[in-house]
């Protein structure tokens, strides 16, 4: 097909010329940047940026509660993608919508409604703070605000696969005697895996990252509930370039092997699924 | 529930043949008591996780009357330059990426060639770096301490002529390239030579710019030219964040529709500019729409990245999600909900035309899918 489209269709050089183009100026250039002065960091510059007490406390509350919420969401996503799937109820697609909207919600906003619903004074506070449960500016807070964030990919990579699944399998099962128990948890679960794992990647990966809503319900206490991007902005602050650049290359490798990760993954699942 | 009971015909007979339509196959169907259970379990926590949030926005924003809401909003100066501001940003950054996606969807999908793959993957780059490094490699380029920052202080409008002359021979190539006749019987004289074309046609073309720029002194000399801190710099943290959103929604469209009527309007005679406006846009638009408004929900909102090139300028360089953490930072709550309002009130307006685009026909293909699951989906129907 390609061979016929190259001598037919028009825009070939063009098309491809410019999307390189526009993708090496503005993503590969600056992140070649981004290593290239990290590069020139000696060793001993580097490790001492991102292998402080401060940066190690950071990293473990980064991926600590990235897990957590990723975890947590492995099991809402299966949930909620089987409700949504599997049965009817008046107002499922306004239900099926709402799973979207921390992707369209900006993270600030986010952030400050949720900093605002926990605090002892807020809407749910009120109630859990008297509990003993605070969930805003606590490591709970970034968990749950994770939560959110994270929800959307977890529901969506299950439920495009669930709604796949055949029924033949289930029915040989029921009519080989197994229980609805027995069924879901050996024939429907083991489909999942690829999907499951690949939406707790998804989920992980975005969970990493996240500035905008973690700022705001965390306090951002360090040693306490201070995220790696948060101490890279901190750094800035202080306009220890070399020290920022240095925490953010560790961030980009794990992304980048994040990003690997997940497109075996995928490879992986779908050589499953066909 | 014995499984024989569904193929007895008099009791599918006396059921309407809708109910029986929607109805999912009896062995599917669990119990009752979990289908409701599970269902409940999951109201409470999309109401918890979602619903409560979403209403306390507006709840908050609106708690001391609709006047004070409007004078939050139109009449604090900051805040209104902030949204003037967002309302600046987000087109530059939209249709830069709107382009890309265009030029990338027809590389990939209408051709193939070697590292097909490898620019397929780096499309989705941007959305595996954290927004804070994002905005991070901006500063470590424009900056002050940046790479081309002393450059940039001492003389850095000097480069605005050769950037305006290189956006007029791009612009000019892509003009050649779709009004040139596709019938090689048609390519006579000029049309001929294409390569000369474009090469003399190009120089020419770069060196008349940048002289008629430099003879008319359009630009100021020696004096620094602010990135960094100031609107291009936002405008640059922005596109990288949405860079993947219009592009990966066409790929899929593209491929799905083929290339069959664009070559048959080829080989009828229609040029590229012909081609792609009657055949290649139609059978995209509604891609491309779903591309746009992920692209603009995500823009508007963009925190993180923004927050590192912006300097915090109040009235200057705050967007509209850096002037909500302001006035939370300066206890002004209504302020600062009266502000999240309008972008959760532009993130429902989005849901409801992401749904709507949905049910036109365009396949979910979320960027919370992966493209090999969406790409499962298609062939499975």
């Amino acid at each position: 097909m390609s061979n016929v489209n190259r001598r037919v269709l028009p825009g070939f050089s063009l098309s491809l010329g410019y999307s390189v183009f526009y993708l090496s100026v503005l993503v590969l250039l600056p992140l070649a940047a981004c290593f290239f002065r990290a590069g020139s960091l000696s060793f001993d510059e580097f490790w001492n940026a991102v292998w402080t007490e401060r940066a190690r406390a950071a990293y473990l509350v980064t991926f600590g509660s990235s897990f957590i919420a990723a975890s947590i969401n492995l099991f809402l996503g299966l949930l909620i993608a089987w409700v949504l799937v599997r049965y009817e109820f008046p107002g499922k697609r306004v239900v099926d919508s709402l799973i979207d909207l921390p992707l369209a919600l900006p993270t600030a906003v986010g952030g400050l409604v949720y900093a605002n619903l926990y605090v002892p004074t807020g809407w749910l506070g009120q109630y859990l703070v008297p509990m003993g449960i605070e969930a805003a500016y606590s490591r709970l807070a970034i968990v749950l605000v994770l939560t959110f964030i994270g929800l959307p990919f977890a529901v969506r990579t299950v439920q495009a696969v669930l709604e796949q699944v055949d029924v033949e399998p289930e029915e040989a099962a029921a009519s080989l005697g197994a229980t609805r128990w027995q069924v879901f948890r050996r024939v429907i679960l083991p489909l999942l895996y690829p999907a499951l794992i690949t939406g707790f990647a998804l989920t992980f990966a975005r969970c990493l990252g996240e500035y905008g809503s973690v700022v705001f319900v965390s306090g951002n206490k360090p040693f306490d509930t201070e995220i790696a991007p948060v101490l890279i902005v901190a750094r800035l602050e202080e306009f220890a370039y070399g020290e920022a650049t240095a925490i953010a290359v560790v961030l980009l490798m794990i992304s980048f092997s994040m990003l690997v990760l997940i497109n075996v993954l995928e490879r992986w699942s779908s050589r499953r699924a066909a | 529930m014995p499984p024989e009971a569904s193929l007895k015909p008099e009791a599918s007979l006396n059921q309407p043949i809708s109910a029986l339509a929607i109805r999912k196959p009896r062995i599917q169907q669990d119990p009752a008591w979990i289908r409701w259970g599970l269902t409940l379990i999951v109201l409470v926590v999309v109401g918890v996780l979602i619903v409560i949030p979403v209403v306390h926005v507006f709840s908050q924003a609106l708690a001391e009357g609709v006047g004070v809401y409007w004078d939050n909003l139109f009449n604090d100066p900051d805040t209104l330059h902030s949204i003037l501001l967002t309302l600046t940003v987000v087109p530059v950054a939209l249709v830069a990426n709107v382009l890309f996606g265009v030029a990338a969807a027809w590389a990939i999908a209408r051709f193939s060639f070697p590292g097909r793959t490898l620019l397929t993957t780096l499309v989705d780059l941007p959305f595996s770096v954290s927004p804070v490094v994002a905005g991070l490699i901006f500063v470590l380029i424009f900056g002050r301490q940046g790479y081309f920052g002393p450059f940039l202080r001492s003389d850095g409008y000097s480069i605005m002529p050769y950037l305006f002359a290189f956006l007029g021979v791009v612009v000019l190539l892509a003009m050649y390239q779709l009004f040139r006749p596709t019938n090689p019987a048609a390519r006579r004289g000029v049309w001929s030579y294409p390569w000369l074309v474009r090469l003399a046609g190009g120089a020419a073309v770069f060196a008349l710019l940048v002289f008629v720029q430099q003879y008319f002194e359009v630009w100021p000399r020696n004096e620094s030219l602010r990135i960094i801190f100031a609107t291009p710099g936002l405008i640059l943290a922005t596109a990288f964040v949405t860079f993947p959103f219009v592009a990966r929604e066409l790929i899929p469209v593209m491929e799905a529709t083929g290339a069959d009527e664009e070559l048959a309007a080829v080989s009828l005679g229609a040029n590229g500019w012909k081609m792609f406006w009657r055949i290649t846009v139609p059978n995209i638009k509604w891609g491309l729409a779903y591309g746009i408004i992920l692209c603009n929900a995500r823009a508007m909102g963009e925190f993180g990245a923004v927050y590192v090139v912006s300097g915090h300028i109040a009235g200057q360089t705050d967007t509209m999600p850096l002037r909500i953490e302001k006035l939370f930072q300066e206890y002004n709550l209504p302020g600062s909900f009266a502000v999240a309002s309008v972008l959760t009130l532009l993130a429902l307006v989005t849901l409801v035309l992401k749904a709507g685009l949905e049910r036109q026909g365009i396949k979910k293909v979320d960027e919370t899918v992966p493209a090999e699951f969406a790409a499962g989906e298609r062939h499975g129907h």
